[in-house]
Formats: structure tokens, C-alpha cells, sequence
């Protein structure tokens, strides 16, 4: 059955060529797996503890949160050479690259701060104080608005990217992990790992609109903390990774319900799509491996394995 | 019900008028003669506890700058010798929020003052059963876990591990004789016995002779499955690790121990716990420091959520279900509303690495799996919180 679904998906990715980056926390690499054939193709090494992963727009630099080097590396994806480092505060985490495709907005997680670096004069534009833990990280599309989620302060912190300074501080659930702008900025989404919830503000007036909560069967409450999310195409979806739960929830966008849970491996912590958004990968940080789940059925059909403790993916298109 | 619409109330309108709160907090640290043991490998940190409350009390003011809320702390020790109830009459005078570490009958002292009826008190320092059960205070919270909750944890592991035929050896420290209390208990909750049992009876200094006496003086256990310990002052345990009769893990107050916190916990966002302690204080986070820096947390998680600082609106708010606290422990910890302990995963661990967590897989419960530890609600006989 499998096998068959497989075959079939792979008639119909092939114009669809591409990668998944994924980096591995505990192994200090990063992996690379076609979108077409479903296997790693190249592993590459990179500084200590890498976590955040993002593309320039075109896709010739990757960059790479290597948290426990204290710095973020630019790397060729092309030869997986490490270019340059940037500077990045220290233990950055996560990161979020801006519209412009120039400054990369930086949670240095041990300490406090959000730090803007200038990815061309390899330069800190600011460092802005947050909460405790800084971790999730977003941009609005019009590249306005930047935000921060802090796990310990339980916040989300909203920074104006022209003055660099906070503008706003809303309140979500306990360890905000993830925030991501959605319908063209209009929403602004933040999960809540112990809280269990997703969070929704309106983006103009920073103010709560709606709240997401998820049950997943035979699993505690206690156990389900949702992380990473993404959305399909015309965000009419959310994918939301469940952590230890092991599972992943479908979320409809308009009408917040959750309409699907989807069991991948263990830990389920960040994903990202294939090009046309047809099958989405998801790092498994317990059980070592990615799981490719098929968006339109919603099943997953298959486990890579890759590093250890894989933590974030990202995409880019080979054709 | 009444209770939480009240809370909502409390923080829409108070989030909206945005006054500026201050929440001043004392620590108490009451001073204890400890006896000699024989090991000088372990010294206890002087700011035991002290530097838990701070690290919490940095995590409540980075969070209340965006709030304009503002946090303060004074802290107390009370030297040996000198009386307790006298600083603790004062501290109360000058806030109703007091975090303790002291021996639970100083605690229970304390609680019952006068000064302290409305107070919201913080054990962080006694395991005491008897605090969360009959000798329970409506004023007193606890953010150490109770030793049964610790041999619970243990008795878990003995369950999965189907290690069923189980020995004791025990000291005659008042902690290790309510340590061996609580084990005793723990094993019949969960079905298990003890095939033998004995006391530490050695006065020679065991770093020399150790690998001579242990094997003898454990001999007569004959065969058994796994061998605990109830030496919870660190003692004579260290000592019987490899030299016994029999080759058997050795479990309790050392081996394979189950524990509030430890520096070998690095998941569950951890790390950054561990790491934000150690650099401010060049050592490691111990179990007293953790409990110590979740009390000062739900106080500052109350006063967050409420925008209040008055104890009777927080302490409703701490006891809701509105409240948890992310603990680094990997799930929300809540308070028992029916004794004031806080409910939190167990680490199993050894000195290098956690072993386990519980509660254990498998281990249910029909409200929480967390009440598997400690006294449940039909258990504990403490009447304060109805």
C-alpha cells in the first residue's frame, strides 16, 4: 500500500523537485533529503548544536543557528561549505530572515535579547531586550512587525523593525515556542508548549481573536504541547507538531477546529513543505527521523532517518 | 466554578487599567545544626535555597518590566540558636508572602502565628509527610516534593523493572528514619515488600575500609533483587556502592535515585534553567534551589496572569485551574488543592544522566497521572483546605 502511494507520488513530485534541510540538535550536521526520492542525499557538518535553519530568497546561502558556537553560520548549499560566520549574540536559536533578505532577526535564548544582524556588512544592527527564553521568531510579510515569543516570560513581544524597539507585549499561554504570521499579516499565530494552545492575535490591534486547543486520543493533556506550524497553501491549513504527544494536528484556519490528528515519530518538533506543499516533512527529535506526511490525505507515508535530535527543516527547490 | 470567573474578572479589568503592581517577598532561611558525615567530597552550598528564590525572582522581574510590574525580595537567616518565630513575626509585618526554608516544625510554628493567618507561606525545604497530611496549614504551599512522593517515584521503577525482592539498609538520622518510612509505604502502595531489612551501625571511618565491612555487613541479605537506601544526610550511602555481597543496583539516597531536580536534567528547555543558575552562582542547581525557585515563579505566575498582589486573590488564582507553571519538567505543574503540594514529575537519576521520569508509563491515574506520587486526595488526611 505504501509502496504503491509512494510510486504514485513520485510521478507526480517531479516537477516538483527539491530538498528538505534538516538540522540535527545532537549531531552537529545537517541533513539533506530529496523531496523526490524520500532519502538523505548529503549529510554536512556544522558548528555545535545547530537549530534554526532558513534560506536566503534565492537560495544560495542557508543559514544555520549553531546555538552552542554562539554563532550563525552561512553556508553554500550547493557545496556545504560553511561561508563566514555572522554575528549573532550569544545561543542563538532560532531565527527569522526579513523580507528585505538581508537582516535576520536572531532569539539568543540564554539571554534575553533578540539581536538584528545585518547579513552584508556581517554586522549587529540592535539588540533588543525580551522576555526570559527567547525562541519563536517571525516577520510580518510587509516587513514591518517582527516578534518574538519568550518561553519563560510567556510572551509575545512585538518589535517595530524601524525603530527596533518593542511596540507591544501580549500574554499567551505558558512556553510560547513558534509565532508565524498569517493571511497576509493579517493574523498573527504563537503556540504554547505547556500550555497546550495556540494563540491568534489580530495583527492591528495586537489583540487576542481566538484560541486553539487540541485532544489528542490516549494521549494526557499534560503530553500534548504544540511547537512548529505551517501552513498550507492559501493558508486555508495549519499543520501543527504535537512534541510528545507524537502527533500532528490539522487545523482549519478559518474556523480554528481541529480536524485531524496524524501520528509521525516521536517528539515531533518543526516541518516544512515540498514546493507545491503536497507533502510536508517533520523532524522527530526522540526517535531521530523525519517524517513525510501526504497533505492531501493526510497519512503519513514515510520515516527518514537522519542525526540525532533533528530540530528544524527548511526547503529549496532544485530546478 | 465562582472561583475562576472571579479570576478572569480580576485580570481582564486589571490588564486594562494597567496600574503598576509591586510584589515584595521574604526569604527565611532558619539555620540547622548538621551532624558530621563522613565524606567531606559534598560541601552544602551556603546560599542553598537562596539562590533558587533569586534566579526566580530575575525570571519574575525580566517578565514584570513589560508589565509594570515590579518585584522585590528580602532575604533572612536566622543563625542557630536564635529564635525563628522572632524574624518570622517581623517578615510577616512586612509582607504576607514568605518563602521558608526551615525543618518542618519550625514551619508548622511559623504558620501558625497570628501574623501569618492570610499569609501565603512556601515550604521548599521539608519532605516532610505529616506537612501535607494531617499536620497540613491552609497558609503553607509546598514546592518540595514529599518524600512519598520521591519513594513513590522509586516504587515505580521497581514495579517496571519487576524488581520485586527488595533490601533496606537504613540510618538513624531523623531524615533517614522518615525516608525508611516513606519507602515502607510506598512498596505496599504498589504491592511490593521488603525482604530484609538493616541499620547502619558503623562508627569506623568507611573511605578506608569500606570494600572490608560493606560485603560482610550485606552478606546476610542473601539474594535480592535490588538494594535501597535510607541515608538521606549522604552519610554511609556512597560507601556501599560496588562493595556489595551481591552484585545488585543500589537505589534510594544514592545509585539510582529518585529526585526533585538534578544538573544531569537537560530536557525539557532545561538547559537554560541549569545555565541561567550556574552563571550566576558558579555551581550547580540543587533539589532546595529548585523549589525554592518555583515558589518565587507561582508568585510571579499569579501576579502575571491576576495583575494582583494580594494574597487571598493569588492564592485562589495558585490553587485554580486556571494556574501552571512551566517547570522544566516537560508537563504544566499545578497545585494539589487539597494539601498545597505542588505536583511535579519525579526524576529518576544517577550522577551522570536521568534515568527515568515519573510517573512511569503505564502508571494511570483517573484525574492526573501526577497524583500517583505523593498522597491522592483520599489519602492525605489534611482537613485545612476544605
Amino acid at each position: 500500500m505504501i509502496r504503491t502511494t509512494l510510486a504514485a507520488l513520485l510521478l507526480t513530485t517531479t516537477a516538483n523537485a527539491g530538498e528538505i534541510w534538516v538540522t540535527n540538535e545532537k549531531d552537529d550536521t545537517v541533513s539533506v533529503i530529496s523531496t523526490e526520492t524520500l532519502e538523505v542525499i548529503k549529510t554536512y557538518e556544522t558548528g555545535e548544536r545547530p537549530r534554526g535553519i532558513t534560506f536566503s530568497k534565492d537560495f544560495s546561502l542557508l543559514y544555520i543557528c549553531a546555538s552552542d558556537s554562539n554563532a550563525v553560520q552561512v553556508m553554500d548549499p550547493n557545496t556545504g561549505k560553511i561561508l563566514h560566520d555572522l554575528p549573532s549574540g550569544e545561543d542563538p536559536e532560532q531565527f527569522v530572515l526579513h523580507p528585505d533578505d538581508r537582516h535576520l532577526y536572531i532569539a539568543n535564548e540564554d539571554d534575553a535579547i533578540t539581536t538584528v544582524v545585518d547579513t552584508q556588512t556581517r554586522k549587529v544592527v540592535a539588540q533588543i531586550d525580551v522576555g526570559i527564553e527567547p525562541e519563536g521568531m517571525a516577520v510580518s510579510p510587509d516587513g514591518k512587525i517582527a516578534i518574538t515569543t519568550s518561553e519563560t516570560t510567556n510572551m509575545a513581544h512585538w518589535i517595530d523593525t524601524e525603530t527596533q524597539e518593542l511596540f507591544a507585549n501580549t500574554l499567551v499561554d505558558s512556553r510560547p515556542r513558534h509565532a508565524e504570521f498569517v493571511k497576509d499579516g493579517a493574523e498573527m499565530w504563537v503556540s504554547s508548549e505547556i500550555g497546550g494552545t495556540l494563540t491568534i492575535f489580530d495583527t492591528a490591534t495586537q489583540a487576542e481573536m481566538g484560541k486553539i486547543s487540541f485532544e489528542v486520543q490516549g494521549v494526557h493533556p499534560d503530553r500534548v504541547q504544540p511547537v512548529g506550524f505551517e501552513f498550507t497553501a492559501g493558508d486555508s491549513h495549519a499543520f501543527v507538531a504535537l512534541g510528545p504527544s507524537n502527533h500532528v494536528a490539522v487545523v482549519n484556519a478559518e474556523t480554528y477546529e481541529v480536524e485531524d490528528y496524524i501520528l509521525v515519530g516521536r517528539r515531533v518538533w518543526h516541518m516544512d513543505f515540498n514546493e507545491d506543499r503536497s507533502l510536508l516533512f517533520t523532524t522527530n527529535g526522540v526517535s531521530g527521523d523525519v517524517t513525510v506526511i501526504d497533505v492531501a490525505k493526510r497519512e503519513a507515508i514515510k520515516s527518514i532517518k537522519v542525526g540525532r535530535f533533528p530540530w528544524g527543516a527548511a526547503f529549496r527547490p532544485t530546478n | 466554578m465562582h472561583r475562576l470567573v472571579a479570576v478572569v474578572f480580576a485580570l481582564c479589568c486589571a490588564m486594562s487599567t494597567a496600574a503598576e503592581v509591586t510584589l515584595n517577598t521574604n526569604y527565611l532561611h532558619v539555620e540547622i545544626p548538621l551532624p558530621p558525615i563522613l565524606s567531606n567530597l559534598d560541601p552544602i552550598p551556603e546560599n542553598i535555597g537562596l539562590a533558587g528564590v533569586l534566579t526566580g525572582l530575575k525570571d519574575n522581574q525580566t517578565t514584570g518590566r513589560f508589565l509594570d510590574q515590579k518585584y522585590e525580595l528580602t532575604e533572612t537567616y536566622v543563625p542557630e540558636g536564635e529564635d525563628p518565630l522572632v524574624a518570622a513575626k517581623a517578615l510577616l509585618a512586612t509582607s504576607p508572602y514568605l518563602i521558608l526554608n526551615a525543618p518542618a516544625e519550625v514551619q508548622m510554628a511559623i504558620a501558625d502565628l497570628p501574623e501569618a493567618q492570610g499569609a501565603l507561606i512556601f515550604n521548599t525545604s521539608s519532605g516532610s509527610i505529616s506537612l501535607r497530611d494531617g499536620e497540613c496549614r491552609t497558609n503553607l504551599l509546598h514546592t518540595l516534593p514529599s518524600d512519598a512522593m520521591r519513594t513513590d517515584a522509586l516504587a515505580q521503577v521497581f514495579v517496571k523493572k519487576r524488581w520485586t525482592d527488595l533490601v533496606m539498609i537504613t540510618g538513624t538520622h531523623p531524615q533517614d528514619v522518615a525516608y525508611a518510612q516513606a519507602v515502607r509505604q510506598s512498596l505496599t502502595k504498589f504491592g511490593l515488600d521488603l525482604a530484609g531489612e538493616k541499620e547502619w551501625a558503623f562508627d569506623a571511618d568507611m573511605r578506608r575500609n569500606a570494600s572490608q565491612e560493606v560485603p560482610l555487613f550485606t552478606q546476610d541479605f542473601g539474594d535480592y533483587d535490588a538494594m535501597i537506601l535510607a541515608d538521606e544526610l549522604h552519610d554511609f550511602g556512597r560507601y556501599v556502592l560496588y562493595n556489595t555481597w551481591e552484585a545488585r543496583p543500589v537505589t534510594g539516597s544514592e545509585g539510582l535515585s529518585a529526585v526533585t531536580w538534578s544538573p544531569v536534567i537537560e530536557q525539557w528547555g532545561a538547559a537554560q534553567l541549569q545555565s541561567r543558575f550556574e552563571k550566576a552562582n558558579d555551581r550547580q542547581m540543587t533539589s532546595v534551589d529548585y523549589a525554592a525557585w518555583a515558589a518565587m515563579r507561582t508568585l510571579g505566575e499569579a501576579v502575571t496572569r491576576t495583575n494582583a498582589a494580594d494574597p487571598e486573590t493569588l492564592r485562589n488564582y495558585i490553587l485554580s485551574d486556571a494556574f501552571e507553571l512551566a517547570g522544566f519538567k516537560g508537563r504544566p505543574l499545578t497545585y494539589r488543592d487539597w494539601n498545597g503540594q505542588l505536583r511535579q514529575p519525579i526524576a529518576i537519576v544517577h550522577p551522570r544522566a536521568l534515568v527515568a521520569q515519573a510517573p512511569l508509563d503505564g502508571f494511570l491515574h483517573q484525574v492526573n497521572e501526577l497524583d500517583s506520587l505523593g498522597l491522592d486526595r483520599p489519602e492525605s488526611t489534611c482537613e485545612a483546605f476544605q
